[in-house]
């Protein structure tokens, strides 16, 4: 069972200059099914539930981005996804904030529990995007900062004494809002998912779709998913990293039918039919944010927290990072960038 | 008095009575005769609702057929200036109404340059008229000046962006700037005020002088009075654009069907369609004459004050001067070159270590 055309890119470049290629971190195999007759219980199963225990313990890190222009309802979705206020709107009206002249990058963290397991979430802001009126190369400022994460990584990696948990700060998701204009995308989108999708994980999504009646809503995705794939703009869940059929369908699916997610957020409650949801009230009916009628939030959700979280992980540290780490290495001359400071760092860690 | 006779002259009702109480009349019929005449200019972000908005205000289909193009070839755009006239009659008055749309604005991803083809487009109409007016034969003029300009401010934003601003501030001694917000079914009513206010603010933060109606005349009938005011304190209008007849309470209406309710387009309570509509068929002689006496005669004045120069020659002249600096600078270089070697001469002559240099630039 090979990964696909990924492990042998990789390990093409970097044979070259890096004698012995990376162990990928261990993924446990699926049964072949050749011996099935165990004599006996062995309890190896068990391991599952050693696993389990262990990231309850440890918790985890989740770095969530999101990325659009002022006003198409980041924080607001951000803070329906984790039922929290993680993140604070700049729609507080008394307030006068002012958009700022570049685009500035903001990380907030926090600590949400579930069910005894921690996740210390961080979301990162990105005001100002899009809503100059020269928006040339306004995605830099993001770019840098992700590959800023990927360094700081690198190089508590490379260091001789390092710490047993590295903290995490990469990207392992970006979340593009786009706007509902029934139209089509703008240049902008373009260009930034065509930069971006390369170093991080994109999900696009469709912001205040409550703008679009059912039809506008499936022509809008249709010719959206056919703009991306037309301009060769591969968004997560990418296709050369699906692993085996299982996968290939599953995502296939999400692809093709459901993505991009026409989502609306509400941090607000009301009464329908004797259940309190969350929902948008107008004159003409209550939009309900976690009816699939409605919109397609919860399939966001799920998608996000329910079922890839873990793998979006998972590509973000066996791909897009191994992607950086090999592209620093190349630049170095097939070293592992030894400087003054991962010295001192050394020193420190003592 | 007499009652018997078919009066082809009606009899005056009391000695002294002239006639030309009739002249309003008369004007009436002239001007039902000629029709009127409309330039509305629609401006605004992609896909904010102005075709539909247009067509549901007069009840056409301006843009039968109708190519949206994609993201990729929106890079390469710039923007563009498309106008279609449509002759509406209704209870035998014609309206001969342009409507001017500008595709590709806001669209660049630097719109820097957005504005330069629309504010060229606006005065292009004005030097024209300004040209018929001042020709031998004055019978006919078309004025295809801008009377009116629709402009779409995002419902998605929290405000005024910086381009809205920019291109207010451009155009706001050119034209009568109505500032709309289309797609007005994103937003709860609370949003809406909001949203208003915040852009009323911001307009006034900025000193973009936007189309005032007119308040009512003191002799018009309290229903007037009233409308009037309702209609300056909803500005900027909130519209929801729809030709799609939707079946709701037992009846058919033009609206927009969602899975959680139908919103339908000229009820008052779900956006202000209707009041933009009755501002634009009452005031839509007032626009023309704002146009008129306001930003034309402006234009008009610094026109002619240029003296007849059009701004190419003064580009000329620019260039003109420029040469001649560059001429001069030159000149001045040279004699500065022609004096150093003097000097250095000298030193040589005189010292004989040419060591010392004195490193003067000029």
């Amino acid at each position: 069972m090979f990964k696909g055309p990924v492990e042998s890119k990789n390990e093409a470049a970097m044979s070259e200059l890096v004698p012995e290629p990376r162990q990928k971190p261990v993924v446990p195999m699926k049964p072949t099914g050749i011996n099935t007759n165990l004599l006996g219980y062995i309890g190896i199963d068990t391991i599952i539930e050693q696993m389990r225990k262990k990231t309850m313990k440890t918790g985890f890190d989740f770095n969530i981005m999101v990325v659009g222009q002022s006003g198409l309802g980041k924080s607001t979705l951000v803070n329906t996804l984790f039922k929290s206020q993680v993140s604070r709107k700049s729609s507080s009206w008394n307030r006068e904030e002012k958009i700022p002249k570049t685009v500035e990058i903001k990380a907030i963290g926090h600590v949400i529990e579930e069910g005894g397991v921690k996740m210390k979430l961080t979301v990162i802001d990105t005001p100002g995007f899009g809503d100059q009126i020269n928006n040339e190369n306004c995605w830099e400022p993001i770019e840098k900062y992700i590959n800023e994460q990927y360094e700081k990584f690198l190089k508590e990696e490379v260091n001789i004494a390092r710490k047993k948990r590295i903290p995490d700060t990469r990207v392992h998701c970006c979340l593009y809002f786009i706007s509902p204009t029934g139209h089509s995308l703008r240049p902008l989108d373009l260009e930034f998912m065509k930069h971006l999708s390369k170093v991080v994980n994109i999900i696009p999504v469709i912001a205040k779709a409550d703008t679009m009646t059912l039809e506008e809503k499936t022509e809008f995705k249709q010719r959206v998913r056919k703009e991306l794939e037309v301009n060769g703009i591969e968004f997560y869940p990418q296709k050369e990293f699906d692993e085996d059929l299982e996968d290939k369908t599953e995502n296939d699916k999400i692809r093709q039918e459901s993505m991009p997610f026409a989502v609306v957020g509400s941090d607000k409650e009301y009464q329908v039919n004797g259940k309190r949801v969350l929902g948008r009230k107008t004159p003409w009916g209550i939009i309900e944010v976690e009816n699939l009628t409605h919109c397609e939030f919860a399939l966001l959700r799920d998608f996000v927290i329910r079922t890839h979280l873990q793998d979006l992980k998972e590509v973000t540290h066996n791909i897009h990072y191994e992607t950086y780490r090999a592209k620093r290495l190349n630049d170095n001359g097939g070293l592992p960038p030894m400087t003054v400071e991962t010295e001192e760092n050394h020193e420190s860690n003592l | 008095m007499s009652k018997q006779q078919p009066a082809q002259f009606t009899n005056p009702e009391t000695p002294g009575y002239v006639g030309f109480a009739n002249l309003p009349n008369q004007v009436h019929r002239k001007s039902v005769k000629k029709g009127f005449e409309f330039t509305l200019m629609v401006v605004g972000e992609s896909g904010l609702g102005k075709s539909t908005l247009i067509n549901s205000l007069f009840l056409t289909d301006l843009y039968p057929e109708r190519i949206i193009p994609g993201a990729a070839e929106k890079i390469e755009r710039t923007v563009q200036i498309e106008a279609s006239t449509v002759e509406i009659e209704e209870r035998g008055v014609k309206l001969r109404l342009t409507v001017v749309d500008t595709p590709g604005y806001g669209d660049a991803i630097n719109c820097r340059d957005c504005f330069k083809t629309i504010i060229s487009y606006i005065d292009e109409q004005f030097e024209r008229y300004l040209h018929d007016e001042s020709g031998l034969n004055r019978r006919h003029i078309i004025d295809n000046r801008v009377h009116c300009c629709f402009y779409f401010i995002s419902p998605f934003g929290h405000g005024l962006k910086p381009l809205d601003v920019e291109f207010m501030k451009a155009i706001h001694n050119k034209v009568n700037i109505v500032p709309v917000i289309a797609k007005a079914d994103t937003l709860s009513l609370k949003e809406r005020e909001r949203l208003k206010k915040r852009i009323l603010d911001e307009i006034e933060e900025h000193g973009i002088k936007i189309y005032h109606l007119p308040d009512a005349e003191s002799d018009e009938d309290e229903d007037f009075k009233e409308q009037t005011r309702l209609l300056k304190a909803s500005i900027p209008f909130c519209v929801v654009g729809s030709n799609q007849l939707i079946e709701a309470k037992g009846k058919k209406v033009r609206g927009r069907l969602y899975p959680w309710g139908v919103v339908e387009v000229e009820n008052p309570e779900h956006n202000d369609f209707l009041k933009l509509r009755t501002m634009l068929i009452t005031h839509m002689q007032d626009l023309q004459e704002v146009t008129q006496d306001l930003h034309y005669e402006n234009f008009r004045s610094e026109r002619l004050k240029r003296g007849g120069r059009k701004i190419e020659d003064e580009e000329v002249n620019k260039d003109q001067i420029l040469l001649e600096k560059e001429a001069e600078l030159r000149r001045m270089q040279e004699m500065i070159a022609r004096m150093q070697a003097q000097m250095q001469m000298q030193r040589q002559a005189g010292e004989g270590d040419g060591g010392a240099v004195h490193g003067h630039h000029v």
